[in-house]
C-alpha cells in the first residue's frame, strides 16, 4: 500500500496526517514549538500512536513556512559574496541596489562585478573574466565568508558563465556554498540576482533546520526520505531542498490550497482558506494553485518566484467586531484586528471580553463552540448585520479571484470554514470538506516532483516551440526524480517578444509527475 | 531652468508610466539609476524651451531595443551619455541641452542620465507627448524635420553613425538593423535640432506635466484617496471603462507585440464589455463593439485599486483594471498629425474622433 506521511510546520500549529493510498488515514494538530523540532517530533508521536503503519510510510513531506519568517523577521541570515557577470553591462546598478538598507547591511558581504555573460540569442556578450573570478574567490575566502551567489547576464539562456565561475570557487575555496541564479529564477537579472542573494543568505539556516527534520523523523522511527515541498506544489529530495530554501517561500498557501484541491476532489475551482487572523482566496488550474506572474516581494526584496496568486483578506475566526457607538446609530465593524491564536481565551464563548466573529458565528448557530449562553444576549439584528458584512467581504474577494464570468465551485478549508456561507454569488457550489483543518499537511502528502522551462526560442513554429520547451521541461523533472510515465504537463504560457528578429517567442512549461519509487 | 528634487524624479516615473499608454517600457531600473547618482550628489537641472537661443544645439535621446532585453543588460549612465558626445563629434559641436524623445514609459528618465553625467540641463518637453511604437511618429516627423544623423552606441564601445536617411522609415528599419546587432538594446542620440526647431516643433512642458501626474497619484495613495481620480483631475480625462480583463491574445508580427484585450465591466460599466486592441501602446477602444477611443487620445489602462500604469506585455486576466483616455498634445491631432499618429496609421480603417471633442 502507498502511505504517504505530510507535515506542515507553521506558525502556530504543526500539523501532520498520514496518507494511505487516496485516504486520509490519520490527522494530529499539535503546537508549533520555538526550536520546531519538538514539534514535529510530539505530532509525529501522536501520528505513529494513532495510526502505526505510519512508520511503513514510503515518504515523509514537509512544508514550512521557516525561511520566509526568517526574512521577513531579519534573523538567522548569514553573510553572502555577490558574484554578478555582465560588465561592460549593467556597471551602474550594482548587487543589492534595490534592497532595503536595513537587509543589505546584514546580508552583503564582498561584492564582485566581473566582465562575461550572454546575449538573448546565446552569443556571448563579452568573453568571461576567468581570471578575475579567481582572484575574488581567493578574497571571498580570506573574508572568511561562507556562502556565494553568482548571477550572469542571461544566465538563464546559457549558464556557462555561471558554471564556470562555481567551478572555480569549488576550486579555491571548497567549503562555501554557491547558488547559481539561472536555477533559481527567469528573465530579469535584478530579481532573478535577488533570488539568489535570499537563497545564498538562508542557506546555512537551511541546512540546520532541514537536518533537524531529518533527525526528528528518524527519531520517531520513520525510515522514509524525506522530501521539503516547494512554492509550486512539489517536493525535492531534502538533501537537494536545502540548498535552494527561497524554493520554499511560499510553500504554506501552496499546500493549503492543493490540500484542498485534493480533499474537495475538484481540480478547477477556487479554494478559500479561512484561518484565525486572515483568509487566503486563490484559484486552481489543474490542482495546482494559479501562480502571480508580477514581481513578487518578500522582506521588501523584488524577486519573480513562482508563487501562487493569492487574495488576502482581514477575516478569521478571530477577528474582532466592534459595535461602537450607541443606539440608534450604533457603527458595526469587522476587524481588521484579530485576537489570533489567543482566540480559545479571549473570545466571549470561551469566557473572555473580546466580541469576536467566532462568538457571531456561535449566536448565529453557525457552529457549536464554547459556551452559547455567553453570547444569547447579542442582538438579532447585529448578528444578523455581521454576517452580511462577512458575507459581502468573501464574495467580493471570490469575485476578484475569478477568471472568468462562468460559476465557479469554492472549496472551504481552514479553522474558521464554517464562516464561508452555503451560498455564494458566482458560485457554482461550496464545497465543505473533511479533515479541512489540517488541508496544509494533506496538499504536502500529494506533492509531486516538477520540471519547468523558461526560455527563448527562434525561428521555430509556436508549437514547435512549445514542444522544445515540454522535452526541456521533462528532462528536469525526470533528473529532479519524477517517473517518466506519469509526467504531464500543467502549464503553458507563450508570450511573442516585440522587437526581437526571427519570430523570437518566449515559452514556459511547467509538467509534473509523481516521484518514481 | 530649476533643480529637480529626487522626490520629483520618483513622480516622474509615476507619470511616466501612465503616460506610456502601454508601452514605453517600465522606467523601473532608469529610475534605480537616478537614486544612484542623487546619492552621489547628483542634482539634474529642468529646462525651459523658452530658455533656449534659436541656434542652440539640443540631443534628443531614447534607449532603443527589445524591453526583455533591458531586464537583463540593464541600462547605464555612461552608454546614454557616449551616444550623445559622439554626436558632438560628429557635428563638430557642443550641445546646449539633452532631451527625451518619448515621455511615455523609460524614455523619459534616459535624458536625465545622460544630463546627469554631461552636466547639461534637460528640456522640458518630448516629441511623442506620449509612447509610439515607430520612429516616424513624432512631433518632428509631422513636421518634416530632418530624420539624420543618428548615433547609436552600445555598453562594449560598438557605435553606429547613421550619416543620412532617405525617409524617417529607412532610418527606422537601419538603426533598428544596426541595433538588434549590438544585442537588441543601444543607447541613441537622434538628429539634433536647434532651438528654434524646438521651440516650434517639440511638444513643450511634458516633462512638467508627467511629474504633476506621478505626484498627484502619490498624494492620493497618501490620503487614501481614489488614484485615478486624481489623474483624471489634474490632466482633465475621462473615465471610459471599468471592469476585469477577460481574455487577452497577443502576436508578433513584423518585431511589435500586437493583440487585443477585453475586458467584462464591473460596477457602473456592468452588462458591458469593452476592447481594446494594442500594439506596443493601446491604439483603439470598443465599447459593446463600437468604437469608443482611438489613438491619439492617450489611452491609458491602470490598476483600479493601486491606480499603477499596466503594459501590454503584463496585462493578464483577472486583473481589476479602469481603462482611462487623456488629451492628446494638440500637433498630433493636426490632419497631419492624425495621418502620422491615427488610427490608420496602426491599420484601422477608422475616421479620427477624439472623446474630448
Amino acid at each position: 500500500m502507498r502511505r504517504r506521511i505530510g507535515i506542515d510546520v507553521g506558525g502556530t500549529n504543526t500539523d501532520a496526517v498520514l496518507l494511505e493510498e487516496d485516504a486520509v488515514a490519520a490527522a494530529v494538530k499539535t503546537p508549533t514549538t520555538p526550536d520546531v523540532t519538538a514539534g514535529i517530533i510530539r505530532a509525529l508521536a501522536t501520528l505513529v500512536e494513532r495510526a502505526p503503519a505510519a512508520r511503513d510510510a514510503q515518504a515523509a513531506m514537509i512544508g514550512t513556512t521557516h525561511f520566509t519568517n526568517a526574512v521577513v523577521q531579519r534573523r538567522d541570515l548569514g553573510r553572502v559574496a555577490a558574484v554578478r557577470i555582465g560588465l561592460p553591462s549593467g556597471a551602474s546598478l550594482p548587487p543589492f541596489v534595490d534592497w532595503p538598507e536595513d537587509l543589505a547591511a546584514l546580508v552583503r558581504g564582498e561584492v564582485v562585478m566581473l566582465e562575461g555573460g550572454h546575449e538573448f540569442d546565446g552569443r556571448p556578450l563579452v568573453p568571461f573574466d576567468a581570471k578575475g573570478m579567481r582572484a575574488a574567490a581567493r578574497r571571498i575566502r580570506e573574508a572568511g565568508i561562507r556562502s556565494v551567489a553568482v548571477a550572469a547576464v542571461f544566465s538563464p539562456l546559457n549558464a556557462s558563465c555561471e558554471e564556470e565561475a562555481a567551478a572555480i570557487l569549488r576550486d579555491e575555496c571548497p567549503d562555501v556554498a554557491v547558488t547559481l541564479s539561472h536555477r533559481l529564477g527567469r528573465i530579469g537579472l535584478l530579481e532573478r540576482e535577488n533570488a539568489a542573494l535570499l537563497n545564498a543568505c538562508l542557506i546555512e539556516l537551511a541546512r540546520t533546520t532541514t537536518r533537524a527534520f531529518s533527525q526528528a523523523l528518524r527519531a520517531s522511527g520513520i525510515a522514509a526520505p524525506l522530501y521539503l515541498t516547494q512554492n509550486d506544489g512539489t517536493v525535492m529530495l531534502a538533501e537537494v531542498a536545502e540548498a535552494y530554501p527561497v524554493y520554499s517561500f511560499a510553500s504554506g498557501p501552496t499546500n493549503s490550497m492543493r490540500g484542498a484541491a485534493f480533499l474537495g476532489k475538484r481540480d478547477e475551482a477556487l479554494v478559500i482558506d479561512v484561518g484565525g487572523t486572515t483568509t487566503d482566496i486563490g484559484s486552481l488550474r489543474h490542482g495546482f494553485p494559479r501562480e502571480a506572474n508580477n514581481v513578487v516581494e518578500i522582506g521588501s526584496v523584488r524577486t519573480l518566484f513562482r508563487m501562487p496568486d493569492l487574495l488576502s483578506l482581514g477575516l478569521g475566526g478571530g477577528t474582532i467586531v466592534s459595535m461602537a457607538g450607541v443606539a440608534p446609530a450604533p457603527s458595526l465593524r469587522i476587524g481588521p484586528a484579530s485576537v489570533g491564536y489567543r482566540l480559545t481565551e479571549q473570545a466571549l464563548v470561551f469566557g473572555g471580553d473580546v466580541l469576536t466573529v467566532t462568538d457571531v458565528a456561535v449566536a448565529a448557530g453557525l457552529i457549536d463552540l464554547g459556551d452559547r449562553k455567553r453570547v444569547a444576549s447579542l442582538p438579532a439584528a447585529r448578528v444578523e448585520e455581521a454576517l452580511a458584512r462577512v458575507r459581502a467581504m468573501i464574495e467580493e474577494g471570490v469575485d476578484r479571484m475569478k477568471t472568468d464570468a462562468g460559476e465557479t465551485p469554492l472549496i472551504a478549508v481552514g479553522g474558521g470554514s464554517f464562516l464561508v456561507p452555503p451560498r455564494l454569488a458566482g458560485v457554482s457550489e461550496v464545497l465543505n470538506v473533511p479533515h479541512q483543518a489540517v488541508a496544509n499537511a494533506v496538499g504536502a502528502a500529494i506533492a509531486q516532483v516538477s520540471g519547468e522551462v523558461d526560455q527563448i526560442f527562434q525561428d521555430l513554429s509556436r508549437d514547435e516551440a512549445i514542444a522544445r520547451a515540454r522535452q526541456l521541461a521533462t528532462d528536469k523533472a525526470i533528473a529532479a526524480g519524477a517517473d517518466r510515465a506519469t509526467i504531464d504537463v500543467v502549464e503553458v504560457e507563450d508570450l511573442p517578444l516585440a522587437y526581437l528578429p526571427g519570430n523570437s517567442l518566449r515559452t514556459r512549461v511547467r509538467v509534473v509527475g509523481e516521484i518514481a519509487r | 531652468m530649476r533643480p529637480v528634487g529626487a522626490d520629483e524624479i520618483e513622480s516622474l516615473a509615476i507619470g511616466a508610466w501612465i503616460l506610456g499608454t502601454g508601452g514605453g517600457g517600465s522606467p523601473y531600473l532608469a529610475l534605480l539609476n537616478m537614486r544612484q547618482l542623487y546619492r552621489q550628489g547628483v542634482v539634474c537641472r529642468l529646462m525651459d524651451a523658452s530658455e533656449l537661443a534659436d541656434d542652440d544645439l539640443v540631443a534628443v535621446v531614447s534607449n532603443m531595443g527589445a524591453p526583455l532585453v533591458g531586464q537583463e543588460r540593464l541600462t547605464d549612465p555612461k552608454t546614454m551619455a557616449l551616444a550623445v558626445t559622439m554626436m558632438e563629434e560628429y557635428l563638430g559641436r557642443k550641445f546646449r541641452a539633452v532631451m527625451s524623445l518619448e515621455i511615455g514609459g523609460g524614455n523619459s528618465i534616459q535624458p536625465f542620465m545622460a544630463a546627469a553625467m554631461l552636466d547639461l540641463p534637460v528640456i522640458d518637453g518630448d516629441c511623442m507627448g506620449r509612447a509610439f511604437p515607430e520612429a516616424q511618429m513624432t512631433s518632428f516627423a509631422i513636421h518634416d524635420l530632418r530624420m539624420y544623423p543618428l548615433t547609436l552606441a552600445d555598453v562594449r564601445d560598438n557605435a553606429v553613425v547613421v550619416a543620412r536617411a532617405a525617409s524617417w522609415k529607412w532610418m527606422e528599419r537601419i538603426s533598428r538593423k544596426a541595433c538588434v546587432e549590438v544585442g537588441s538594446i543601444a543607447s541613441t542620440c537622434k538628429a539634433p535640432r536647434t532651438g528654434k526647431e524646438i521651440k516650434e516643433c517639440a511638444i513643450l512642458g511634458s516633462t512638467t506635466k508627467a511629474i504633476g501626474i506621478g505626484r498627484a497619484v502619490q498624494a492620493a495613495r497618501r490620503a487614501h484617496r481614489d488614484p485615478i481620480d486624481a489623474v483624471l483631475e489634474v490632466e482633465a480625462g475621462i473615465r471610459i471603462f471599468g471592469g476585469k480583463i477577460h481574455d487577452i491574445a497577443r502576436r508578433t508580427t513584423e518585431g511589435f507585440l500586437r493583440g487585443t484585450a477585453t475586458i467584462e465591466g464591473l460596477d457602473d460599466f456592468r452588462d458591458h464589455d469593452f476592447k481594446l486592441a494594442f500594439q506596443n501602446e493601446f491604439a483603439v477602444g470598443w465599447l459593446d463593439g463600437l468604437p469608443r477611443v482611438m489613438t491619439p487620445d492617450l489611452i491609458c489602462v491602470l490598476d483600479t485599486v493601486s491606480g499603477d500604469a499596466i503594459g501590454t506585455e503584463t496585462l493578464r486576466y483577472g486583473q481589476r483594471v479602469t481603462v482611462i483616455a487623456l488629451p492628446a498634445p494638440p500637433i498630433l491631432l493636426t490632419p497631419k498629425g492624425i495621418e502620422h499618429v491615427g488610427p490608420r496609421a496602426f491599420g484601422y480603417d477608422l475616421d479620427f474622433r477624439s472623446v474630448f471633442a
